[in-house]
């Protein structure tokens, strides 16, 4: 029983070779942007203008979810006269934003990552603390 | 779902595609029923000293700390309040009376609720590998046998440096202004402090309740502070004198007894809470007096502030809502409900200390408003956690 677990699991730890950790890029203050810098263990996975690309966009998109703006103020107003009481039946900027990062990471596993034998995790199951590339062990070289 | 299949498996044929295999005994049938059934929620095996409540929808500290004494001084007040000096300044003054005290104690009672309720920005833990990526590069800069002194790595913040230090319980370097409080064994984003009267850490997401809190309280006291006063000073008129006014209202003397004690401490917060909006730092920052320039370095202003008062303001407290970063209410991923069969009997010790445990109200002096968090992180606490290494596809 013990021993098909094991193989079970080396099986799968096979499957996964490494992690890499994009950490938090904290140059411009505590808004939510990560490193661009290009990990080595990737060089030989994907090409690296795609992958700055992939940390860029995601960096765009937690900027505008942090913007402070006219609208971010109407809500941050709105909420306070209502008591903050809005917050419990109304999704905020913030949450919307999340949304569209979760469909954009889903559509760049899809289309670019998973062929490669690549996959981001979103930041969010992490805490906001790092993006989370898993690689993947190349199947057709075998074990 | 993920099952195990019994099977002899041939170790060359490791590399042809994953079967989905299934485990046929008895225990593993009823494990796996347990697995449909009761998929544990997270906050179930959250590693910090919270309690929850609601299946997770309300979180609040291990302690409630004076939270009931609170609640309880502020609905005693404003009901005496309504109940004696309303109807009287209702008659000889205005309807508007009842009427703001009314909407200030709903403003007070909804954000003391949302600030004790509400979770302040705390930290999830770091995963295994995380943990491991981390050590790896900090043993490649130096390596050590035994535990080495506090480890901190150097960032540049708006061209200022900024000293990251590493968190031995979350095992992860924090973020900036991101402080670990003792009393939560948590990690909060921007730590203002741990707040007994509230019962909570005060931190991120739950600063602008806690600032609409002792700003709307600071109001209510000094309103019904006020009308009581008034209301003995018109009863006492004609000549009839105080003594004679209180008799006839003995309730106002409780109100203003109270008022009178609390109304320096809470307009103090307030106006010790504005500064601190306005110049956009924590009380943490404050009382360390990480950017004033005691610590003798020369360019130590303050690099999240955005010298003017009103973006200040604005970006505290109108700013986005960041979202819980915990997710008290996602069901566990499955691999981690088998694993967890071997630590079921701690977790269901911890859910009950977690639910059902009772408050043990500190006695502390009423000066103590605010407690600083400690310094120094506590050593690496046994994380309920099992190893997560395989990533679900």
């Amino acid at each position: 029983m013990a021993e098909t677990h094991s193989l079970q699991d080396m099986r799968q730890q096979a499957a996964i070779a490494a992690k890499v950790f994009i950490q938090r890029d904290y140059t411009n203050g505590t808004v939510c942007q990560f490193q661009t810098k290009f990990p080595s263990e990737l060089e030989t996975r994907i090409d690296k203008q795609q992958f700055e690309e992939t940390v860029r966009t995601l960096n765009n998109l937690y900027a505008e979810a942090e913007k402070l703006g006219g609208s971010s103020y109407l809500e941050g107003c709105l909420a306070c006269l209502t008591a903050y009481t809005i917050f419990l039946c109304m999704e905020t900027h913030y949450e919307k934003v999340l949304k569209k990062i979760a469909k954009f990471i889903q559509e760049q596993n899809d289309k670019i990552y998973a062929p490669r034998g690549l996959l981001l995790t979103d930041p969010i199951e992490r805490g906001l603390r790092v993006v989370e590339v898993t690689i993947f062990e190349d199947r057709s070289l075998g074990r | 779902m993920k099952h195990c299949e019994y099977q002899q498996i041939d170790p060359q044929a490791l590399s042809t595609p994953t079967p989905t295999p299934t485990l046929p005994l008895q225990q593993a049938v009823v494990q796996e029923e347990k697995k449909g059934e009761t998929a544990r929620r997270k906050w179930e095996v959250f590693p910090g000293k919270n309690r929850f409540y609601c299946d997770g929808r309300i979180i609040v500290a291990q302690q409630s700390g004076v939270l009931p004494l609170t609640l309880g001084l502020i609905l005693v007040t404003t009901v005496l309040f309504f109940v004696f000096d309303c109807p009287f300044l209702l008659k000889h003054l205005t309807v508007f009376i009842p009427a703001i005290g009314g909407v200030l104690f709903v403003f007070v009672v909804i954000s003391l609720l949302q600030t004790s309720f509400t979770d302040p920005g705390i930290l999830p833990r770091a995963t295994p590998d995380e943990a491991a990526d981390i050590e790896k590069q900090i043993d490649n800069s130096g390596s050590s046998t035994y535990r080495p002194p506090p480890r901190t790595k150097e960032v540049m913040i708006n061209q200022q440096v900024v000293k990251l230090k590493y968190c031995f319980t979350c095992k992860m370097f924090r973020p900036p202004r991101t402080s670990h409080c003792s009393l939560c064994d948590n990690c909060v984003e921007r730590f203002d402090h741990h707040c007994p009267w509230v019962g909570n850490c005060v931190g991120k997401r739950n600063y602008r309740f806690f600032y609409t809190f002792i700003v709307s309280l600071s109001f209510l006291t000094v309103f019904i502070f006020g009308c009581v006063a008034t209301h003995l000073a018109l009863r006492a008129q004609g000549g009839r004198g105080l003594m004679f006014a209180l008799q006839e209202s003995p309730a106002s003397a409780v109100e203003l007894v109270i008022c009178f004690f609390s109304v320096w401490s809470i307009l103090g917060l307030s106006g010790f809470h504005t500064y601190l909006v306005a110049s956009n730092l924590t009380t943490n920052e404050d009382i360390k007096g990480s950017w004033s320039g005691k610590s003798g370095a020369e360019d130590t202003g303050n690099p999240y502030s955005y010298n003017n008062i009103i973006t200040n303001c604005c970006s505290v407290l109108c700013g986005p809502m960041p979202p819980s970063l915990i997710d008290r209410r996602g069901f566990m991923p499955v691999e981690e409900s088998s694993q967890t069969v071997a630590t079921e009997i701690e977790l269901a010790a911890k859910k009950e200390i977690n639910v059902v445990g009772g408050p043990t109200p500190s006695q502390l002096p009423p000066c103590a408003l605010q407690v600083p968090p400690s310094p120094i992180p506590l050593p690496a606490t046994p994380n309920h956690l099992q190893p997560d290494l395989q990533t679900p596809v």
